[in-house]
């Protein structure tokens, strides 16, 4: 028992390691240029006002403790990053003794603190086995670095230190670009690890961050012009608030987690009920996903696909009998359309899955020569649904050539072919147990 | 933080209490109008005070920027499904008051809830809001100047100080001393408002069903407003830099937070009712069991809160009521539309059900406890239940719960072989099972629930000639 977990673990490690690309590692390299430079260039000088510099890495080492898991697999750590952020562009700090006259720290210290605070902060995630997370960390470190070295030269400039509309525009400014070129890395990366198109990941990654990102950048300004007042004793006073703030961030993916996973536990109902095989929910949403995706679907439209795949055999349960194996692949068109009614008019008593039932309900119906034409999830679908009837979860090659032959060969009518081609793609790019 | 509106309108989510609030408004028991006047007197006496007057232009623009944060936070809560309770982080700005404008210019910002910008509030509930929140920004204020200057001063010059009618303005050097009156100013705001809210909750008729913990104050709630409160002492640092534009920067992150809150909101609604929906699905096989998951599901939740467990442990128990049946579906149809007397083989195919039920949702990981009674709804006090045998004490509380609930609506639900009965004969079952078959602990609290709320029954409807019937009930405890 024992030592197939570990070997599991070995190949995933493995697999984890084939899995790093050339994005990943200029990433790396970069990162590692930047942190190797920082602490050069900061034991050149002496540190600028070491408990300053203290205050502010321990903070960013709590807020990557802290991080937040999002929807889609992402994590972000925002206290981490408006702290990072803050001492960036910190210009004075009360009761504090100016740093370099009116400047701040300089850049590189910036860098080499905010690696120290990452680097610790991570040290337990990592302990407890949880993602490394290096790419996300990488990223937040490029966009502090960005501002950082814009931002310090404009600190000294008597027109900002006059004038605190001037310096907040100028923050405000730099922390956005800055937002956006962590943006760009992480879509990069993203694209990188789910063969994506690009476009669609920087859509869905704006998407997913610009509020987090606001928050952050807002908080790292709020940081900068309270520590005026209150020195150091803000960030203690900040950190209450920030946390609350965050818990309502956790709460929302956590839920959004908590959904997808009843989704997929209760479409099992199928399969104990011996409507469908087992396991065919789950594979059909899977791989309507990664097919979705690969026709650049977006983000939302993504999750409407895989409730609606995972729940498209719902509306089985209203049959007095299950169909001998399952598959709705050969059942006539009539029954076809009655399962999928039912299963739409199941998940249209949520009152709140409007799209997905519209797409379960036109799972039926051809790609052409139907009603109407169906929408793109349900194509795929229905292209999907009758793959996995084909092949019934086999990951035997032969097998499922075949299947995507008897698929090719009734496209144009049936199956769209489209659709089609996208399967042949996916299902031939990776082993397809990892699909 | 909480309004009384909120919470009560919350409380009240089995019922249409949304409806029913304002036309019951006016019905008021005695004790609760005495409460609210003498609450609204309190207020008056404070906000006589306001130094009109003698106050600054800079008090007043700083007064009607933090009224107006106030407001609009105060008026756009987050409903929050299972906490039975209100999200709002309007607590920042009336202690940003509290540093800046002292202790009147705090009550006068509690007391702009009276103009919330939601419509539906009547006027009683505007008036109740408007006084508790001006209480608690005067109490808050009061224990920030009293904490502030160490005791030691005359009564009289006490009196000034609460009366205070220039703008405060943090200064850097005196500021490490402000954090300790802060932060007694922080707790006093947060209790005197939770406490006034609760004591209206057992005060009004239409609450008053609510057993004690039911609704109202919960302990992550009190926390996350000391949190925003901690920001109102940020809103007055910064004022010392930028002015009225504190307040305005501070909203942002509230505002983003805000939104991250409201879709929790709305994706744990949607949660549930996909959960009650997919559940709901299963059941179509069997015309007699309709709704039932539902009505379990409700009945668990009344118990449940009548023993007092925690909202968190209410909203579990309601979905493993909901989700019990599940595994029921594994069990062939032949064998649940069977007439007469069960085989072993086909008895053990039933007694199978709750393992079943388990297979499907054990991976849905926010169930835990639930898991728990779903697996264990059909074990008996005195041992000779199903799957494990257990007794007493040994089976899960969750199950003892669900199975009481469960037995009630299959006893007043019609089935093929019998009619629907009556509330009262099926207490009366319940009552001669305590002991044996349920906790009688579960019981009493199933029928004092029951008596206060009341219970909505299957529909009696005649099925429709060829539906599929069920002539087994396993859950029916008078079952042949």
């Amino acid at each position: 028992m024992s030592g197939t977990a570990s070997q599991r673990v070995v190949d995933q490690r493995w697999q984890a390691w084939q899995a790093v690309d050339s994005g990943r590692l200029v990433l790396g390299a970069a990162t590692c240029a930047l942190v190797v430079i920082a602490f050069a260039r900061t034991a050149e000088v002496n540190v600028a006002a070491p408990q300053v510099a203290i205050a502010f890495g321990v903070f960013i080492a709590f807020g990557e403790l802290l991080r937040l898991s999002l929807p889609g697999g992402r994590e972000a750590a925002p206290i981490a990053m408006s702290a990072a952020l803050a001492y960036a562009m910190v210009l004075q700090i009360a009761r504090q003794p100016p740093a370099a006259p009116l400047a701040g720290p300089p850049a590189w210290q910036v860098v080499a603190v905010t690696a120290i605070g990452m680097t610790v902060g991570a040290l337990p995630h990592i302990a407890a086995g949880r993602r490394a997370g290096f790419s996300e960390m990488s990223a937040r470190l490029i966009a502090v670095a960005w501002v950082a070295f814009t931002f310090r030269p404009l600190a000294g400039e008597a027109m900002l230190v006059k004038h605190w509309v001037l310096a907040m525009g100028a923050m405000a400014l730099l922390t956005a670009l800055g937002w956006l070129l962590e943006t760009v890395i992480a879509a990069i990366i993203r694209a990188d690890d789910l063969r994506a198109r690009y476009s669609v990941m920087l859509t869905d990654e704006m998407r997913v961050q610009w509020r987090l990102g606001l928050a952050a950048g807002t908080s790292a300004i709020i940081t900068v012009f309270g520590a005026q007042v209150m020195g150091l004793l803000e960030l203690a006073v900040f950190a209450g608030p920030l946390l609350v703030i965050q818990l309502a961030f956790r709460r929302y993916a956590g839920i959004r987690a908590t959904y997808l996973q009843t989704v997929r536990a209760l479409a099992q109902v199928t399969e104990v009920g011996g409507y469908t095989e087992s396991g065919h929910s789950r594979r059909v949403g899977r791989l309507a996903l990664v097919v979705g995706r690969e026709l650049g679907m977006a983000e939302p439209d993504l999750l409407n696909l895989e409730y609606a795949a995972l729940m498209h055999d719902i509306g089985q349960l209203a049959l007095r009998e299950p169909i001998p194996g399952g598959a709705t692949t050969g059942v006539a068109p009539f029954q076809a359309q009655r399962i999928a009614d039912f299963g739409a008019a199941v998940i249209n008593r949520t009152g709140v899955l409007e799209t997905v039932a519209e797409i379960v309900r036109c799972q039926w119906m051809p790609a052409r020569g139907g009603p109407r034409q169906p929408p793109l999830a349900s194509r795929i679908i229905r292209a999907v649904n009758a793959f996995d009837d084909l092949t019934g979860g086999s990951v035997d090659r032969a097998r499922i050539g075949e299947a995507l032959n008897r698929l090719r060969a009734e496209t144009g009518a049936e199956y769209d072919p489209v659709v089609v081609a996208a399967l042949t793609t996916v299902t031939g790019r990776l082993p397809v147990s990892r699909l | 933080m909480p309004g009384s509106g909120e919470a009560a309108r919350q409380a009240g989510k089995f019922e249409n209490r949304i409806a029913v609030g304002e036309e019951d408004m006016g019905k008021l028991s005695l004790a609760t109008w005495i409460y609210v006047l003498a609450l609204v007197a309190a207020a008056t006496a404070v906000l006589v005070r306001v130094p009109v007057g003698l106050v600054s232009v800079r008090w007043w623009i700083a007064y009607a920027v933090l009224a107006l944060v106030f407001l609009i936070f105060e008026s756009t809560p987050v409903f929050l499904a299972s906490r039975g309770s209100a999200w709002s982080p309007s607590s920042a700005s009336t202690l940003a008051a509290v540093v800046l404008l002292g202790p009147i210019g705090a009550a006068m910002v509690g007391a702009a809830a009276v103009l919330s910008f939601s419509r539906r509030i009547p006027v009683v509930e505007r008036l109740f809001n408007g006084s508790m929140y001006a209480v608690a920004g005067f109490a808050a204020g009061v224990v920030y100047a009293v904490a502030g200057i160490e005791g030691k001063l005359p009564a009289a010059e006490l009196f000034g100080l609460l009366t205070r009618s220039h703008l405060s303005v943090p200064r850097p050097a005196i500021f490490a001393g402000l954090i300790v009156p802060f932060v007694a100013a922080a707790m006093a705001h947060v209790l005197v408002n939770h406490g006034l809210v609760v004591g209206m909750l057992m005060l009004d008729k239409n609450t008053r069903s609510l057993p004690p913990g039911g609704a109202g104050s919960s302990v992550p709630l009190l926390l996350s407003d000391l949190g925003f409160a901690a920001l109102g002492l940020v809103i007055a640092a910064l004022w010392a830099v930028m002015g009225p534009f504190a307040a305005a920067i501070v909203c942002v992150p509230l505002l983003v937070a805000r939104w991250a809150m409201a879709q929790f909101a709305d994706q744990q609604r949607a949660h549930s009712a996909t959960l009650a929906a997919l559940c709901q699905a299963v059941e179509t096989k069997d015309f007699y069991t309709r709704g039932h998951s539902e009505r379990v599901s409700r009945g668990s939740a009344m118990i449940a809160r009548e023993i007092g467990m925690r909202p968190e442990r209410v909203e579990a128990v309601s979905f493993a009521g909901m989700l019990h049946d599940v595994g029921k579906l594994g069990v062939p149809t032949k064998v649940l539309q069977k007439a007469g007397r069960l085989t072993e083989e086909e008895y053990a195919a039933i007694q199978l059900h709750p393992m079943r039920g388990l297979e499907i949702v054990r991976e849905i990981g926010f169930l835990n406890e639930a898991l728990t009674g779903i697996m264990h709804h059909h074990e008996r006090m005195d041992g000779r239940g199903y799957p494990m045998g257990f007794a007493g004490d040994e089976i899960p509380q969750f199950a003892r719960v669900i199975a009481v609930a469960d037995a009630f609506d299959s006893m007043t639900s019609t089935r093929s072989y019998r009619q629907a009965r009556r509330l009262g004969d099926a207490v009366s079952e319940l009552r001669k099972g305590a002991g044996s078959q349920f906790d009688p602990k579960m019981v009493e609290a199933f029928v004092s629930a029951l008596s206060r709320e009341g219970w909505k029954p299957q529909e009696p409807a005649l099925p429709r000639g060829h539906e599929i019937l069920t002539s087994h009930d396993h859950d029916d405890p008078m079952s042949p």
